[in-house]
């Protein structure tokens, strides 16, 4: 796999089968849906001492909003994601582009997929930063993966947007 | 009875910061004084951190990213504030008046990191 700026793209080529359904599993991987950690991450309270007031509101006007923000963020990486619909065969060397005006939501879309997957697999300090954990032996494992294989992605489109 | 003159002075206020100060007895009138009011609007209400906290899955670079975004901070700023988080587990990013507080939480979240509002003790 190769990723490049490319004028006012971010091209992601020679992308193997493998790690094009990783891609594709971004928006997928986004869902909170019977995951309470995942959603509690998601929409977390914007108050510690839990004054049942303002985090009413909060959940009434604020996170709605932010609902829509995030689906939002999420629909536009699978528009994207669409140039790698096809079967695994035609996924093979695949080539991504992603336009630079959706930077952000792409950025948006990998850390709520990272945050839901964390959550959901109850990472801890130590797995999230062990980089150099043996390969991918279980599905916890492969959740890991994809949590720094999205982590990474994320790293390449902050440097491009910085330049 | 108190035969003495009004001498007491009436503070009426301008605008915010500023205050003059005016005799209350007409046989006392003298030099208007302008005086500098020290305290601000925002002062008076008592003041809200913004408090972001660490989160293990947020990548440092994007946290920084963010603080830039949100606050304004130069990036020597910002990543000061993400060290603290990273290392002390907490950092305050910002104090003032309450409903300022509640947005800057709310787009903190927008950008999906843990962050609080917490009144200053």
């Amino acid at each position: 796999m190769e990723i490049r700026r490319r004028k006012n793209q971010i091209e992601i080529s020679d992308l193997d089968p493998f790690l094009a359904e990783l891609l594709r599993q971004i928006p997928a991987s986004t869902n909170t849906e019977g995951a309470p950690a995942a959603e509690q991450r998601i929409f977390s309270l914007p108050i510690n001492d839990k004054e049942t007031e303002l985090c009413a509101e909060w959940k009434m006007y604020v996170e709605p909003e932010l609902r829509r923000l995030f689906q939002t963020a999420t629909q536009t990486v699978g528009a994207d994601l669409e140039q790698l619909n096809g079967n695994e065969k035609s996924l093979a060397n695949r080539t991504l582009r992603i336009p630079t005006k959706h930077a952000e939501a792409w950025l948006s879309a990998l850390n709520q997929a990272r945050l839901v997957i964390a959550a959901k697999n109850n990472f801890t300090e130590l797995e999230l930063s062990d980089h150099l954990r043996s390969p991918i032996g279980s599905r916890r494992d492969l959740s890991l993966f994809q949590v720094n294989f999205y982590g990474f992605l994320q790293e390449f489109i902050l440097r491009e947007l910085d330049c | 009875m108190n035969a003495e003159p009004l001498t007491a002075e009436v503070v009426i206020p301008l605008s915010p910061g500023v205050s003059r100060a005016k005799s209350a007895g007409p046989s006392t009138i003298g030099t208007p004084t302008i005086e500098k009011e020290a305290r601000t609007e925002e002062a008076l209400d008592l003041p809200w951190h913004v408090v972001v906290h660490n989160d293990p899955v947020n990548l440092m670079s994007y946290v920084t990213m963010v603080f830039q975004r949100v606050f304004g901070y130069p990036r020597d700023k910002a990543e000061k504030h993400m060290l603290e988080v990273h290392q002390k587990g907490r950092s305050i990013l910002w104090s003032g008046m309450r409903e300022r507080a509640e947005l800057y939480v709310q787009q903190l979240h927008g950008y999906l990191l843990l962050a609080t509002i917490e009144k200053v003790s």
